[in-house]
Parts: structure tokens; C-alpha cells; sequence
């Protein structure tokens, strides 16, 4: 590649190419915190937590929440799997923040009959969703 | 010979079914076209997904992981995908048949989580165990119910319900040639191309490790080989709907043609012998 400070970056979900193009650098979350990702990296695959994609292009920066899915990390380039991405835009507020509060109910009543692990994963979902509106 | 009000009236009622199928061959090929499209981009999807879970696999080797190697259980879970609607000449029961007529898949062991009714209606009538019945979900295949569905089975799959899932759906090559086709989903098959995918990512590292990447990445490959066939099969049936509708279509031509070529002999028969009977009738009283 001519440029070495940017790398291509596919977002890719079942339905859809979600985002094609040069980036300069890359952020999210992953099953093992979240991780910022400049062009040259070493060969990586890493699991997607629920949190925000930010993308950095040469002269602007995009946000994105991203919920599911794993990441391959080249030198040159990136594939994001995607199960679940949204640009901000297409996040209904409302929806989100009564999940917030639905997720954060669940887990303080702790009663035996709950998923913590669904409430949880629901809890980081409609963060990630506000957040990304924010 | 059949009088020429006998043949008139059934001309008219081919050319009635004629125009039926007609309409049928072009809802269809609008369908098709869509279909196609969708299938083509999660077409994307699904082979980034392939390559990983390649590499993975040829990095790991044959170790002892629980979605690599067969369940204890002797049940094994089919997932047959086909339509809900008739007429798309054999392509519901060409996806039937790769389970009826499999040696390895004896009737008593199997559990079938149909996808569609025309599957489901066979298969029952034949005696096998419908386990779930999904008919609305391949009326617009959703990554949603795809996931449901992987999470379901691969519950079972750990529970040690079911020892090994399949799925059977027709592939889709292209608008002429589609093919029904039967994988297996668990345990993951390690072939040939994954030895082949090993040389290029042999540099690849995972966080986390890989064994633990494996937990993780197997179900959602596993969600995307479902929802891949998924949208093939609907491309796959209206393809089959369009090309049987097609052949209708030129059998009623050809009826047409033969019962008009009838029809006008028949008439001819009759002015000759209405000609015949009035010059006999001349000459008798001349």
C-alpha cells in the first residue's frame, strides 16, 4: 500500500456491508477490553463485546454501536463480523433507555429465576446504544 | 372424435390455467431476483466467517473440543428446510428425500426441526419425529430467528439430547441449477480446503485463547451456516417455482396448439358432412 497510516476496514453483517473504506484507526470493545487498533498490527482475532466503534478516517470520525460478532485484525486491513452494528442514526433512544432501566431492575432484584448473563449482555447493549447517541 | 363444442370449451380452460401459471412464472421471477440478492450479500457474511473458523480449526488441530468431536447421544437433530407452498415441481421433495433415502439416518434416531410445511407435511406422514415446526420463519428469513434456532439446538447439543446436527436445504448455484444438499453442522467437519487455508493464516493469534475463541465463534458460525441456507433455500424455491411455472406454461402452448389443430379439423368434418347431406338432398329430388 502506498499510505502506511491507514488501513481498509470491511464491516460486514448478514444482511449488509455496513461500512467499506480507508481508516486511520479503529476502536472497540472486546471480550478482553477494549482495544484501539492502528495500521501494522500484528495478525489478530479477537471477540466483539456490546460498545462503541469509533472509526477514524483521514479528516472525520464516526461512531457506530456495536453489539456482537469478532473482529480479524491484519497489517493492512480489518474485517469486523458483525452479528448486530447500528450507525446512530438508526438507534431508537426510547427503546434503549426503557431497556436500560428493564436490564438494570432485573439484576437488583436478584431473584433465582433470571438470566444474569442475558440481563447483563441487555444492560451493555442499551449502554452502548446511549452512549453512541451521546 | 370429440364433438367441437367438447373441444372448445377445453381449450378455453387450458388457456384459463395457462395464464394462471404465466402470472405464477413472473411473481416468481420478481421473487427470485430478490431472493438472489439477499443470498448473494450474506454470501459475504458467511465466507469471512468460513475462513476463520478455517483457520482456527487448522491452527488447533484435533484436539478434544466438545463441538468437534460426536455427542454421546444417538439422536440426531435434522434441520429441514424447505417450503411452505407447492408447486415448484420437485423441489421440496428432492430436500425429503437426501433424509429418507440416507442409510446413515435411520428414522427412529432422528429429531426434525422443520423449517416450512411441505417438509414437515412429508416427513411426518412418513413416520419421523417433528421436533419443532417453524413454517413463518422462511417466509422472511430473519439473522434473528437463525440465531434462536442455533441457540436451541446447540442447548440440546450440551444438555446431550442430540449428538450430532444436520442440516438439508437446496443450495443455490444459479436462476437453472439449484441442489439439495445435506452437511453436517456438529460436530464441525475439519476438510481438506481447512488443511489448505492453514499455509496464509498460520500467523493468526486469538484473544482469547483459542480454545475459548472456539465456544464463542463455533455457535455463531453455526448461526450463519443456518441463515446462509436459509436464504439460498428461498432463492432455491423460487427459482424451482419459476422454472416449473415455465414448463407449464409451454405444455398448455402445446395442448393449446394440438386442441386448436383438433378443433379445426373437427369443423371442417362437419361443413364437408353438412355439404354432403344437402347435395345428396339436391339430387334426391331432382
Amino acid at each position: 500500500m502506498a499510505d502506511n497510516n491507514s488501513f481498509k476496514l470491511h464491516i460486514i453483517t448478514p444482511d449488509r456491508v455496513f461500512y467499506e473504506g480507508e481508516a486511520e484507526m479503529v476502536e472497540f470493545n472486546t471480550t478482553e477490553g477494549e482495544i484501539g487498533v492502528l495500521p501494522g498490527h500484528i495478525p489478530l482475532t479477537v471477540i466483539i463485546k456490546p460498545g462503541i466503534l469509533k472509526i477514524y478516517e483521514k479528516d472525520a470520525q464516526k461512531d457506530a454501536a456495536l453489539h456482537a460478532g469478532f473482529a480479524e485484525i491484519l497489517p493492512d486491513s480489518i474485517t469486523i463480523l458483525a452479528e448486530i452494528v447500528e450507525w446512530p442514526n438508526e438507534i431508537d433512544e426510547e427503546r434503549a433507555e426503557s431497556a436500560l432501566h428493564r436490564a438494570e431492575e432485573r439484576l437488583h432484584q436478584k431473584t433465582p429465576d433470571i438470566d444474569v448473563a442475558r440481563a447483563e449482555a441487555a444492560l451493555l447493549r442499551a449502554m452502548a446504544r446511549i452512549q453512541v447517541l451521546k | 372424435m370429440a364433438s367441437m363444442r367438447d373441444i372448445k370449451r377445453r381449450k378455453s380452460s387450458i388457456q384459463g390455467t395457462q395464464q394462471i401459471t404465466k402470472a405464477m412464472k413472473l411473481v416468481s421471477t420478481v421473487k427470485l431476483q430478490r431472493a438472489r440478492a439477499n443470498a448473494e450479500r450474506s454470501k459475504t457474511y458467511f465466507d469471512c466467517m468460513y475462513q476463520t473458523v478455517s483457520s482456527i480449526l487448522s491452527r488447533v488441530g484435533h484436539i478434544e473440543h466438545k463441538y468437534l468431536i460426536p455427542g454421546k447421544a444417538a439422536k440426531k437433530a435434522v434441520i429441514v428446510i424447505t417450503s411452505n407452498r407447492g408447486l415448484a415441481g420437485g423441489y421440496n421433495s428432492n430436500v425429503v428425500k437426501l433424509i429418507t433415502r440416507n442409510e446413515e439416518l435411520s428414522r427412529e434416531d432422528l429429531l426434525i426441526y422443520a423449517i416450512g410445511n411441505k417438509g414437515k407435511d412429508i416427513l411426518q406422514r412418513n413416520g419421523y419425529e417433528i421436533k419443532e415446526e417453524l413454517p413463518e420463519v422462511i417466509e422472511e428469513p430473519s439473522y434473528a430467528d437463525a440465531m434462536l434456532l442455533a441457540q436451541r439446538l446447540l442447548d440440546s447439543f450440551a444438555k446431550e439430547e442430540i449428538g450430532e446436527i444436520y442440516l438439508a436445504y437446496t443450495s443455490f448455484k444459479n436462476t437453472v441449477s439449484h441442489e439439495p444438499r445435506l452437511i453436517r453442522l456438529l460436530p464441525v467437519e475439519c476438510d481438506a480446503d481447512m488443511q489448505a487455508a492453514d499455509a496464509q493464516n498460520a500467523m493468526m493469534n486469538f484473544e482469547p485463547e483459542d480454545i475459548e475463541a472456539l465456544d464463542m465463534i463455533i455457535p455463531k458460525y453455526i448461526t450463519s451456516l443456518i441463515y446462509g441456507a436459509m436464504m439460498e433455500a428461498v432463492a432455491s424455491e423460487n427459482g424451482a417455482r419459476m422454472q416449473a411455472m415455465d414448463n407449464a406454461t409451454s405444455n398448455a402452448e402445446e395442448m393449446i396448439s394440438d386442441l386448436s389443430l383438433k378443433y379445426n379439423r373437427a369443423r371442417q368434418g362437419s361443413i364437408t358432412q353438412e355439404l354432403t347431406e344437402i347435395i345428396a338432398g339436391a339430387e334426391a329430388l331432382g
